[in-house]
């Protein structure tokens, strides 16, 4: 029988090694290190990612957006050289995490061309190439060891619903990592879940764990 | 003659202005997205946010905030009838795939041929973040920004040359000011509307570069 609930978060993601890389939405609470953290954000005030930081556990992040007004751990480890960063243009990182999951050896972007985002790390530039009259740029796809997202309803094939615009990089990050675990706020019966309506087919996921939801008065979830 | 600034709320009533009826519009985190307070009710207008949202509608009520229905500024948000949610790649492809009518940008420059400079300072103690400014400016049919004409130093920031990082070239067709409306061309700067009181050659000069009528 395939059985892909897990009781707990610690449980699913026990077996992480150091050096992984991880698509994050949640906290990881085992104790792997030299982690490369693919997120859109560095963290917030001085919980998930940003504990994560704080503990010393990531060698890397690769997102678009870091700055916020709480990201004072990020902020603090990067200007002092502790973390290294790699600035991604938001869709640049999606299509990249999708590249990933399909199977895609990297794709021509216009997005960044002309910008100190068309270069690599070292400062030379990255490929480019007119198609059609139009400048591209050379992105290569980005895979993980594991993905931690969030889910609404799972069933134990690890079929998936999400809510609302919490799908938001979830089933293309389920589909870019080697494990994926997701956490949804029911575990429901096969054949519980519409096939019609299912986002992320189980085949993307290795573990489900039912989470509680912190609701607001509209059924919503809490940060 | 003198003459009186745009208000923010006159300047998102003036970008609003030009939305027309049907367009799929991406509003910007910040000053862009008071523009939604001045689309009228009677006109439709898809509204798209980053995260995953087609048809976004208002703010809720106190109370009935959703934290699983919130904008890519992470401010709650609510969905029209109609509305739809996608995943990050798709919502991308709507940009990039050149799906998306509109976005209105915020800017730290604007070239007189529309390169777009609204992502880093580039200083050295500043933590560069992009977000989605650079797939917004070169995946919309038309990029328009929106922001005061000139710095608080009093430079003009519609300049010949951008100083600041690009976030795209030549991506920029028209930018609303507390001063003026001014379309980019490749032949550089046209004059669409001033506030009332300012002339064009008073305008060119607080600007710096020649400027043409429509």
């Amino acid at each position: 029988m395939i059985n892909k609930f897990v009781s707990s978060v610690a449980e699913a993601v026990a077996d992480t090694p150091d050096g992984a890389t991880v698509m994050i939405e949640g906290l990881i609470a085992q104790g792997a290190s030299d982690l490369t953290v693919v997120n859109n954000n560095a963290g917030n005030a001085e919980h998930g990612l940003a504990a994560l930081l704080k503990a010393g556990r990531v060698r890397k992040i690769i997102c678009s957006f870091p700055r916020q007004a709480d990201s004072y751990v990020f902020d603090g480890l990067y200007r002092s050289g502790q973390v290294e960063l790699e600035l991604v243009p938001q869709g640049n990182l999606a299509e990249r995490i999708r590249a990933a999951g399909a199977g895609i050896g990297g794709f021509f972007t216009p997005t960044g061309y002309g910008t100190e985002l068309a270069k690599h790390a070292d400062g030379s530039p990255k490929e480019t190439r007119e198609i059609g009259g139009r400048m591209y740029v050379y992105e290569t796809p980005i895979h993980a060891d594991l993905a931690l997202i969030k889910a609404e309803r799972g069933d134990r094939w690890g079929n998936l619903t999400y809510r609302k615009a919490a799908r938001n990089f979830g089933p293309i990050m389920a589909m870019a990592a080697r494990k994926t675990v997701a956490t949804v706020h029911e575990q429901v019966a096969l054949g519980a879940l519409d096939p019609e309506t299912v986002v992320t087919p189980g085949i993307f996921v290795q573990a489900v764990v039912r989470v509680d939801r912190v609701a607001t008065q509209a059924g919503g979830i809490k940060p | 003659m003198s003459y009186t600034r745009r208000s923010k709320d006159e300047l998102a009533a003036r970008v609003a202005r030009d939305i027309p009826e049907g367009a799929t519009v991406n509003l910007g985190i910040g000053q862009p997205t008071l523009v939604a307070n001045h689309i009228p009710a009677t006109r439709e207008v898809l509204l798209h946010s980053e995260n995953g949202i087609l048809g976004m509608g208002p703010a809720p009520a106190k109370g009935l905030e959703d934290y699983d229905l919130i904008n890519a500024g992470k401010q709650p948000v609510t969905l029209l009838s109609g509305g739809a949610f996608f995943h990050h790649a798709d919502s991308f492809a709507m940009m990039r795939g050149g799906h998306l009518d509109i976005c209105v940008l915020g800017a730290f420059q604007v070239s007189a041929t529309g390169d777009l400079a609204n992502w880093h300072t580039g200083e050295p103690e500043a933590i560069p973040a992009v977000g989605g400014a650079m797939d917004l400016a070169i995946g919309a049919k038309q990029t328009w920004v929106m922001m005061d004409l000139l710095t608080k130093q009093g430079q003009s920031k519609l300049v010949q040359t951008c100083s600041y990082p690009l976030t795209g070239i030549g991506c920029v067709k028209r930018v609303y000011t507390d001063l003026a409306t001014l379309a980019c061309t490749p032949q550089g700067l046209v004059a669409i509307d001033m506030v009332e009181g300012l002339s064009l050659e008073a305008l060119s000069g607080l600007i710096g570069l020649p400027l043409r009528t429509a």
